[in-house]
Order: structure tokens, then sequence, then C-alpha cells
């Protein structure tokens, strides 16, 4: 394989609702940002991926108004992904280790607060057969899954409520998180159900952020920085999509990504020091650290999702925030997960070092 | 344009296409338009709705297989009712293991608008819309079995 590494991460402060910038205005400076902080210029950027949903915009094609922001003239190499940008940057990783290029830059673009009814807007992501006709409210299967959870002795409420807690106060030092605050668990327990047994915080808030994160191959890589966060491994892996035939309590489609990630990295994800998991309900955080094998890991230092939800950026901030850490000293290794779909139905893990392969 | 106004236009969610849905899905839908319900054979057992292909090996499920229309409540989540939802009252969204199959059917319960009555493991049977046009909505949701 070859020596591909996150050089640079930058993002912008998740906004319930951003209505003074469009898509370009949203995202410019975070590339602006990413690209300055390793003194790259746009011109020198061999390959552009990028995600989003055309859901939330309503309207086909809608991510071509961020290539604004990209600069499109003369042609460049670029591609995007309908799905989180967690994807965008597999795809970048995967066409780096083709030997394409040295340098590629991955964006991630969302505004879930454009849609006046998300309840309205997401089951399109459904399979229009069996789930989108009855139009479950957005957060109806997410709940049927923490209630199998719950059912099967794998988590409590009150479980959750900590974990809610752990990440609001973690996000205080987060300056791009939308939401954060030292709360009790008590006064989350007595926030009214979403759907039950969720509550209002056990959700993770959705609002409008873009997110950069800069990949460098090789020596390209080691020029840009003193340190690297180098991408050891990678894979991404689906469960089935109709919930009905999937069991919800487990995650086997993160079990066997990272089982590749960790034979492609050398390391394993019990033997990170950092781990940013995608966790738009707090009920994810023990499915996933099970599905994962991790015990003593610290999970969502910058607050994870449930302080903010930056539509199709989230799961790139993930790999981003894992990255952060390791440039900038306080981790050696650290695990980034993606997911996409209902219930966590697809999942990504990327496990990262501040080494590169021996 | 003044700092902060934005513009706005009035727009209306829909999906303009129809689906061919293929052998399985096809009869299970013409199935509902006259009160039966199927579930396809596959490698776990009978999976209904029916898929077209296993969950579990990818190949092609096998015959179609008639149920009874009813089952056991597996998991549960309470929601509040809005417009265009199945039922007009706060209901359950609902894993319902149909009789005879393995795994479970995603639909509406209703038990009045009272989520005591919700338990995992209750006794639920479809209850059958009377307009029915051959989709999934010909179920308009399960309720409490007698």
């Amino acid at each position: 394989m070859r020596d591909v590494a996150v050089v640079s991460f930058a993002q912008s402060p998740c906004e319930a609702a951003n209505r003074r910038d469009d898509m370009a205005g949203i995202l410019l400076p975070v590339i602006r940002e990413a690209l300055g902080a390793v003194g790259v210029d746009r011109d020198d950027v061999d390959f552009f991926a990028s995600g989003s949903h055309d859901f939330f915009e309503g309207r086909t094609f809608a991510y071509i108004e961020s290539l604004d922001a990209v600069g499109a003239w003369p042609p460049v190499s670029e591609s995007h992904v309908e799905m989180d940008a967690a994807w965008a940057f597999a795809e970048a990783w995967s066409w780096l280790q083709l030997g394409e290029g040295d340098i590629a830059l991955v964006y991630g673009i969302g505004r879930g607060s454009l849609a006046a009814d998300l309840d309205q807007v997401l089951p399109a992501q459904l399979d229009p057969y069996f789930l989108a006709p009855l139009r479950p409210h957005r957060d109806a299967l997410a709940g049927l899954q923490a209630a199998a959870m719950i059912d099967a002795g794998l988590t409590s409420e009150r479980d959750l409520a900590e974990i809610v807690v752990r990440s609001l106060s973690a996000a205080t030092g987060n300056p791009y998180a939308q939401k954060s605050g030292h709360l009790g668990v008590d006064q989350v327990l007595d926030a009214p159900y979403v759907s039950t047994p969720l509550r209002e915080h056990d959700v993770a808030p959705v609002g409008d952020a873009a997110a950069v994160v800069v990949l460098a191959a090789g020596d390209a890589a080691r020029r840009l920085g003193d340190r690297q966060a180098w991408v050891r491994g990678l894979d991404h892996r689906m469960d089935t999509h109709y919930p009905g035939v999937r069991n919800l309590t487990r995650s086997e489609s993160t079990r066997v990504a990272a089982a590749r990630a960790a034979e492609l990295a050398g390391f394993g994800a019990s033997e990170v020091d950092i781990a940013e998991l995608h966790t738009e309900y707090s009920h994810a955080e023990p499915l996933l650290a099970s599905a994962l094998g991790l015990e003593r890991t610290v999970v969502n230092p910058s607050g994870g999702p449930l302080a903010g939800r930056p539509v199709t950026a989230t799961g790139l901030v993930r790999i981003g925030e894992a990255a952060r850490r390791i440039l900038d000293g306080r981790a050696g290794r650290a695990l980034a997960h993606a997911t996409n779909g209902p219930a966590l139905q697809h999942n990504l893990v990327c496990l990262m070092s501040g080494e590169a392969a021996a | 344009m003044t700092e902060g106004a934005s513009l706005s236009a009035p727009y209306t969610l829909e999906f303009p296409f129809e689906r061919t849905v293929g052998p399985k899905i096809g009869t299970f839908f013409a199935g509902l338009k006259e009160r039966r319900l199927f579930g396809a054979r596959a490698e776990r057992g009978v999976v209904c709705p029916p898929l077209e292909f296993d969950p579990d090996t990818g190949a092609e499920t096998g015959e179609l297989v008639e149920l009874a229309p009813a089952g056991t409540v597996a998991t549960w989540t309470w929601a509040r009712s809005r417009a265009g939802d199945p039922v007009a009252r706060d209901f359950a969204w609902a894993l319902v293991a149909i009789d005879g199959t393995a795994g479970s059917f995603f639909h509406a319960v209703d038990v009045g608008g009272d989520p005591s009555r919700m338990q995992v493991g209750m006794r639920v049977r479809v209850r059958w819309r009377g307009d029915r046009v051959g989709d999934l909505r010909d179920i308009e949701c399960f309720e409490v079995a007698p």
C-alpha cells in the first residue's frame, strides 16, 4: 500500500440554521483554512471529492453549487458521493492508492436546516416499497433500535443519559459544536421523548456546516508538515436494508469493516487512544463500542455528533477530529467511524497513526 | 438584498415515478389487495414482507407462502401522530413477527393512543384498509388481537 495521510483538517461552526451563506459561501473559507494551514494552493490539488445529499436542497445535482468554492476552471479532477463525505474520503484515499496523484481535498457540506420538515424528507432515503410508503418520522427506526437494545439488556435509559451528559460536557471545549453544556443525568431524563426510549438529547441536533480534509501521499505528505495522521487502514461494509431482517442490537457491518481495517493497519480498534464515532443517537455508542471492541478508549472527545450533526459532513468531521489529535500530538493512534443509512446500516472504519507503515 | 433576508419559494416533495416491483413483491402487493398475506422462503425461514433476495445469502428467495395476517410485537417505539400517518391518533411504530416467519414486519400498531397498552410479545393482527389498491398501505395498521 502507498503511504497516505491526513495533513490538514478544518470545519465551520455547526449552526442550527445558516441563512447568511449559500453552499459555496459556507465552504470557501473552510477550504482556504485547510489548504492555508499546509501552504497548499488550490491549483496544487490533484483530486477533489465531496459528499452531500440532494434531499436537503430539494433539487438534483445541488452540490454543483459548492464547486464554486473549488474553482472548476481550468477543469479539475472531481467526484461526488450522494452520502456522507466520509465515503468521499474513502474514494480519495483509494484514488491516491492507485497513484493517480499526490494531493486530494475532501469536503462535506450539509445544510440540514433547509428542509421545512425533515420528517417529510428523510423517508425518501428508505426503500420505496416497504418503508417509504409509511413515511416513518425521522427518528422512528432509531427508536426501534434503541428499544431493542434496552429490551436485550445492552443499555438503559440512564446509561444513554450518561452518554449525553459526557458528550455535551466534552463539547464545551469544542468551538465548532452546535450544542454543549454541563447537564445533569436527571435533567436529561426529564426531557420529553422523541421516539421512545429516545429523548430530546439522545438525538443529534441537525445543523449546517462544512468540513474539509486534505490528504497527501508519501513524500508530498512529509513535505507538508512535521506530523501526519497516516491512514493505515480503511474499510466499509453494509448490512441489509430492511430492518425486519436485521438484528438491530448488533452491527455486523461495523465488526467486519473494523476487522478488515485492522488487517490493513497492523493494529486493531482496541489499540487506539481515541475514537470518534458517528453517533447520531446516544444508543449508537454502546452498539458501536461493542462491535469495535472498544473498552478503555476515549470516545468522542470532541463531543461527537450529539453536539452537532452537519448532515453529510458528520462522518468526515469524525475523521478530521480523530486525525487532528494525531496531528497535534495528543494521540498516537486514532479510530474514526462513519455511518450512512437507517439504523446504522452502512459503516466505515478508518484507523490512523502518527507513524507510517514500517 | 438586505442583510439576513433570503429568497424562498413553495415546494412540493414528490417521487413522480412508477416502478415495476418484480415477481415476489408484485405478488405480495396483489395479495394485499385480496386481504391475503404472503412471505417468501429464505435460508433463515419465511420472510414477510418477502424480499426478492435472501438477506443472508444474496441468492434469489424461494416460493411464496401464504400466512395468517397476525403476529407478535418484537420491538416498538411510541410516536406522535402526524397528518398522513397510518393511525390518526398517537400510535407505535413496531416490528411485528408474523406467525410462521423468521424476522419481522415494520408497520404501525394502533392501541387507541395509550402507550401503556404496548408490550413486547403482545398479539396483533392486520387491520385491512377498506379501499385497497395493491400497495403497502392496504394494511392500515396492526391492532390488538382479541
